[in-house]
């Protein structure tokens, strides 16, 4: 008989407990960031690891499993960590968002509803939304301990300034139980209403940065905004090409050299069901519509 | 090193650590909800086949463990099984086995975390009579969609006044989980807890 090539899920039991342990603290203190020792992982930093580490600590053999991208199953990074856990685990895969126990996502959240039994994971770059107005951890954890965080309402007073409107449209930074300042995660800023009392319980994992944080169910999660500039999410003046869907999140396709283009949904899966029940979208733009033709509203 | 150290552990330790911390995370994620423990650890008496596998789970040689009641048996079979220590120092233990009917008073003594790092708290296991059909109490908080009611039994006195004051030092705090027999009920720092 071989002895397997890796244990479970691919990490040593002892690096899933100081895991776990870091996962139920977090969920104890909503949108807290904790610390966590973080493994080298056999992807490079940027593709996950974090992620891929919680969802390496939580998973079980009936879990099922499906990784997306930017909405998109098909992508290399979805396509590769799906594999990698098929691989080390052994767990079922899917596409289909309802059918999943565990999602594990870059930088959307599916469009369907997420239910009570399901785990997202997210998979985030720089965990601490203060990073690029204070660069010191020493100074940010006291900032967080003191509830101080006016330097993210100067910043977002500053997109005002400039631009007239707050110009973040991604890492939308939010306020956790009227507590922590958190970051969502490279998420678009239409997803972030969907952090607000999800059913589902969500979970962060930053690898490079070794933090974990999480959202339970449930939990009051608000985008932080002024009076006078209350926040919104983006809007698009038209249905998605394929599906015809509209009031979702879509990805803008570039389809020739002469500025023709299409906008498509982001979640392939939302897109694809709403193909399979019969809707259809205007497809492929006829050559020679431009661009300029039409101002997309994407602030 | 007597048989009852070495047996009762996880039959399989990687999905049985797996299975008792998921049921450990949907009950921390959802509190109020009674987490199934059965079938996983038979620790030796008192300690309940719960806290064992809590204790199996998530304890290792980074997590001392401090133990209210001298389980001496229970003691060396969660080191055996972890490797965790058996510490006297409240202020340093990451997991705390309380007694039955523990007093309250006693538990300031266990870390609450710091305003920086607030993580660096005891998870306080209690042992109950029964989660259910006991002292009536109603639960709000994040992981709870309006409220939720439970109904532990064997609870001590000063309980209720103690979890508030717990709640109110938030974000610094220690989470606490009610353990009985195969079940578990996890009561995060977060939770309002109010008495009907």
């Amino acid at each position: 008989m071989s002895l397997p090539a890796y244990n479970f899920a691919y990490l040593d039991e002892q690096t899933k407990c100081m895991i776990r342990r870091a996962i139920l603290k977090g969920i104890a203190i909503p949108g807290y960031q904790v610390p966590f020792a973080s493994r080298e992982m056999p992807m490079p930093y940027g593709w996950g690891t974090g992620g891929v580490q919680v969802t390496a600590a939580i998973l079980g053999p009936d879990d099922v499993l499906k990784v997306i991208d930017q909405g998109a199953d098909d992508t290399t990074n979805a396509v590769s960590i799906r594999a990698f856990f098929a691989k080390t685990a052994n767990v079922a895969t899917t596409t289909k968002t309802a059918e999943a126990t565990i999602i594990q996502t870059r930088h959307r959240i599916p469009e369907e509803r997420l239910q009570a039994h399901q785990t997202i994971v997210f998979q985030v770059p720089i965990p601490e939304p203060l990073r690029f107005l204070e660069p010191r951890e020493t100074e940010t954890r006291v900032m967080h301990g003191l509830e101080e965080y006016g330097l993210v309402h100067v910043k977002l007073y500053e997109d005002i300034a400039q631009h007239g409107h707050i110009a973040t449209t991604y890492a939308y930074p939010v306020k956790v139980e009227g507590r922590y300042v958190m970051d969502p995660s490279p998420i678009p800023k239409f997803d972030n209403p969907k952090l607000d009392r999800s059913p589902a319980l969500q979970l962060f994992g930053a690898g490079r940065e070794k933090r974990i944080y999480a959202l339970p169910p449930f939990t009051q999660v608000t985008s932080l905004d002024f009076e006078d500039h209350p926040f919104t999410v983006q809007t698009f003046s038209r249905p998605c090409a394929l599906c015809n869907a509209t009031g979702v999140y879509m990805d803008e396709v570039v389809t020739d050299d002469r500025g023709g283009r299409m906008f498509v949904c982001s979640d392939t899966d939302h897109c694809e069901t709403r193909q399979a029940d019969g809707h259809t979208g205007p497809g492929l733009p006829q050559l020679g519509e431009h661009a300029s033709s039409e101002q997309e509203t994407t602030r | 090193m007597s048989l009852t150290t070495v047996d009762g552990g996880f039959a399989e330790p990687v999905f049985g650590s797996q299975r008792a911390f998921r049921a450990l995370m949907d009950a921390f994620a959802r509190p109020g909800s009674v987490a199934d423990l059965s079938d996983l650890a038979v620790p030796p008496a008192p300690m309940s086949p719960a806290a064992g596998a809590i204790l199996l789970s998530l304890a290792d040689a980074d997590t001392p463990v401090f133990f209210e009641t001298d389980m001496l048996d229970a003691k060396a079979w969660v080191g055996f099984h972890t490797g965790a220590t058996a510490t006297t120092d409240a202020p340093s233990a990451r997991f705390v086995h309380l007694a039955d009917n523990s007093d309250c008073t006693g538990w300031s003594r266990f870390a609450v975390g710091t305003a920086e790092y607030p993580d660096r708290s005891a998870t306080l296991l209690l042992p109950v009579a029964d989660l259910r059909g006991g002292q009536h109490l109603t639960l709000s908080g994040p992981g709870i969609e309006t409220t939720t009611d439970i109904g532990p039994q064997g609870l001590p006195a000063c309980f209720a006044d103690f979890m508030a004051a717990n709640r109110a030092g938030f974000p610094l705090g220690f989470d606490l989980v009610l353990v009985s027999g195969d079940e578990a009920l996890a009561l995060p720092r977060t939770t309002r807890i109010q008495e009907a």
